[in-house]
């Protein structure tokens, strides 16, 4: 049984990540997980200097999934580098750095500082405020996304993944923009902006007002826009948006997703990564799936 | 490094205190006989709607059955809390822990201590009560009923306040404190913010130390997410700027350490 996929020439053990900002770089879920049986660690967004982050309450839990509002919090490049990346560097595992900036310069910066380092793949979080574009988000247009993904894969030395967020009115229009600007593969979806607000206290669940809904409640929407993706461009897609179990991952990977992220799930089930990737080897022992890869978008075939 | 398990639990039995207050004891194993007096647990519900833990203090740790005892407030209608009150004898809860640092007992050996419990603070207050090698004053502060009394009346010198003057001193336990005449050269608190802040002043002021017990809403519980920080005066040991993980390098910190 092959459960091996390749992204822009980087091969992975098995389809199964971390999605950015729920597994730190690693370190506190060493505990539970062996990090050898991931196909990636994706790490938290890190900047160019350190991001003190939003106030609390940062999280509330809603229906099904959770808010959050952590401002991206982060140690900055220098620490990332000196820390995080040698110790990720001991496990037989892909190594993707999740990058953040407030304009193109800021992600310009981290992107060169990473192009030493040994790491495997950057992926960049486009659903950050672009200062120099009133706080809209990068993400959400098309022609900054072209842009910024060409700028940032002229200098990055290595296989960069564009992380789009769902908080658009075409997805579609976005990845395209996405691959034209030379992007090697794109991870979908980031958190959609939602409200919670405290009827007793009368005020929002979190700090911030607006928070970013993950978690199972909202998978069939992450479901149908990596459907929708898959299927307007050439470049494997990442899937993820409230996976917990290996069905839910089988479906994304049905759907046209090469590789999947699991993100809020580790939160009430730290050893959700392994579980979705052992879950999947039954999958296809049940199925009798030789590889993997015969899987992804096969669901268009039985349409 | 510490060791933390993520584990079913059995519970042991379970028993309403208070109108809204229960006491749940558990089947802990390896979580029990690695905890300390002020670290907490993650309780999970059954209810796939309600996903992120409940952190809970420990009331009490026997490590030799194994056992944890928490001691929670209901609070309100269909929530997480709700869910676990009605889980009896038999019954299976998801935990995870040990969380967390805990009191610091080195601290406190030999001392003259203040252990202050505020509302649904108490709870975390018997095991230190029952672990720290010192003389222990236990104040204790409700607003009207009481519950835990008796096992901190087994455990050490107890002063009891209540707002609404129906049990001990009327009034807070700073005012107990004060009623007393008592004196500390080391506290320990857990509280609502606004006890809690007060006991941070009136520690400086005496220039006593003073060990506090933070909340924060938390998602992972173990350092991961950042969701649970609070303003440091140091630099913390994570991202380095000055926001300490509740969950990981807390709940316990020197009153002088956080903002409150
Ligand atoms: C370190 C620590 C120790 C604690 N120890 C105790 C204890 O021993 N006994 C006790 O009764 N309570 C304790 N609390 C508070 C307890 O965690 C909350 O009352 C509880 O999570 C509320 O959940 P719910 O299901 O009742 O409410 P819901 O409204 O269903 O909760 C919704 C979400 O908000 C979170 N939340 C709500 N209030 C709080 C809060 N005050 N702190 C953190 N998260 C919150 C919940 O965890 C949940 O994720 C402690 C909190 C912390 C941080
Ligand atoms: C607490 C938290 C922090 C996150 N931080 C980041 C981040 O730093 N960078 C990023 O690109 N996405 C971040 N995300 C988004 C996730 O990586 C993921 O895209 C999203 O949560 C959907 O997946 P899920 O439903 O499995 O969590 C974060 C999500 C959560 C819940
Ligand atoms: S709850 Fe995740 S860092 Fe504290």
């Amino acid at each position: 049984m092959d459960t091996r996929v390749t992204i822009a020439g980087v091969e992975l053990k098995n389809p199964v990540m971390t999605a950015s900002g729920t597994f730190g770089s690693g370190q506190e879920y060493g505990e539970f997980v062996d990090l050898n049986q991931l196909g990636a660690v994706v790490t938290k967004g890190v900047a160019n200097v350190p991001w003190e982050g939003n106030p609390t309450p940062r999280i509330a839990e809603v229906h099904g999934g959770m808010m959050n509002a952590i401002g991206l919090q982060n140690p900055g490049i220098d620490v990332f580098c000196k820390r995080d990346i040698p110790y990720l560097k001991q496990f037989d595992t892909k190594i993707i750095v999740n990058v953040c900036g407030h304009s193109p310069e800021e992600y310009l910066e981290v992107v060169e500082r990473l192009s030493d380092e040994p790491i495997d793949m950057m992926e960049i979080n486009i659903s950050c405020p672009n200062v120099n574009a009133g706080f809209l988000a990068f993400g959400q247009d098309a022609g900054n996304v072209e842009k910024l993904t060409a700028q940032i894969k002229k200098i990055a030395g290595r296989p960069i993944i564009m992380k789009l967020t769902p908080n658009v009115t075409d997805i579609t229009e976005i990845a395209r923009a996405a691959e034209a600007g030379g992007a090697d593969a794109l991870s979908l979806i980031n958190t959609l902006t939602g409200m919670q607000i405290d009827v007793e206290r009368r005020t929002f669940s979190v700090a911030n007002k607006t928070g970013g809904v993950s978690g199972p409640a909202v998978k069939p929407i992450a479901v149908r826009m990596v459907y929708q993706v898959a299927n307007a461009v050439k470049v494997p897609v990442i899937g993820m948006g409230g996976i917990a179990t290996a069905e839910d991952a089988l479906e994304f990977i049905l759907a046209g997703a090469t590789a999947v992220a699991v993100g809020t799930a580790n939160f009430y089930n730290p050893r959700a990564t392994i579980e979705v990737a052992e879950g999947i080897k039954d999958y296809m022992r049940r199925h009798k799936v030789e590889k993997l890869t015969e899987l992804i978008g096969i669901v268009n075939a039985h349409a | 490094m510490a060791c933390k398990f993520k584990r079913t639990a059995a519970i042991v039995s379970q028993e309403c205190l208070l109108p809204g207050i229960f006491s749940m004891w558990l089947e802990a194993g390896e979580i029990a006989k690695e905890a300390v007096p002020g670290q907490f647990i993650s309780m999970y519900t059954k209810d796939k709607s309600k996903l992120l833990p409940r952190p809970i203090s420990l009331c009490e740790i026997d490590k030799e059955k194994g056992f944890l005892r928490v001691v929670y407030r209901v609070t309100g209608k269909d929530t997480g809390t709700e869910q676990f009150s009605r889980m009896v004898k038999g019954d299976t809860i998801e935990i995870m822990g040990p969380l967390g640092n805990g009191f610091p007992l080195d601290a406190g050996k030999g001392r003259k201590a203040f252990l202050i419990g505020g509302g649904i603070g108490v709870p975390p207050m018997l095991e230190l009560a029952k672990q720290l090698d010192g003389e222990k004053q236990l104040i204790m502060g409700y607003r009207d009923k009481q519950f835990l009394t008796e096992e901190f009346e087994q455990n050490g010198a107890f002063y009891l306040a209540t707002e609404d003057g129906s049990a001990g001193t009327k009034g807070n336990v700073l005012d107990a404190i004060r009623e007393n005449s008592l004196t500390a050269d080391i506290i320990y608190a857990c509280g609502p913010s606004p006890m809690l802040r007060a006991i941070k002043r009136y520690a400086e002021e005496k220039q006593i130390v003073c060990y506090v017990s933070m909340e924060e809403h938390m998602a992972c519980g173990i350092g991961a997410c950042l969701a649970c920080v609070c303003k440091s005066k140091e630099v913390d040991g994570h991202s380095h700027v000055h926001n300490k993980r509740v969950c990981k390098d807390g709940p316990v910190f020197l009153s002088t350490e956080v903002e409150i």
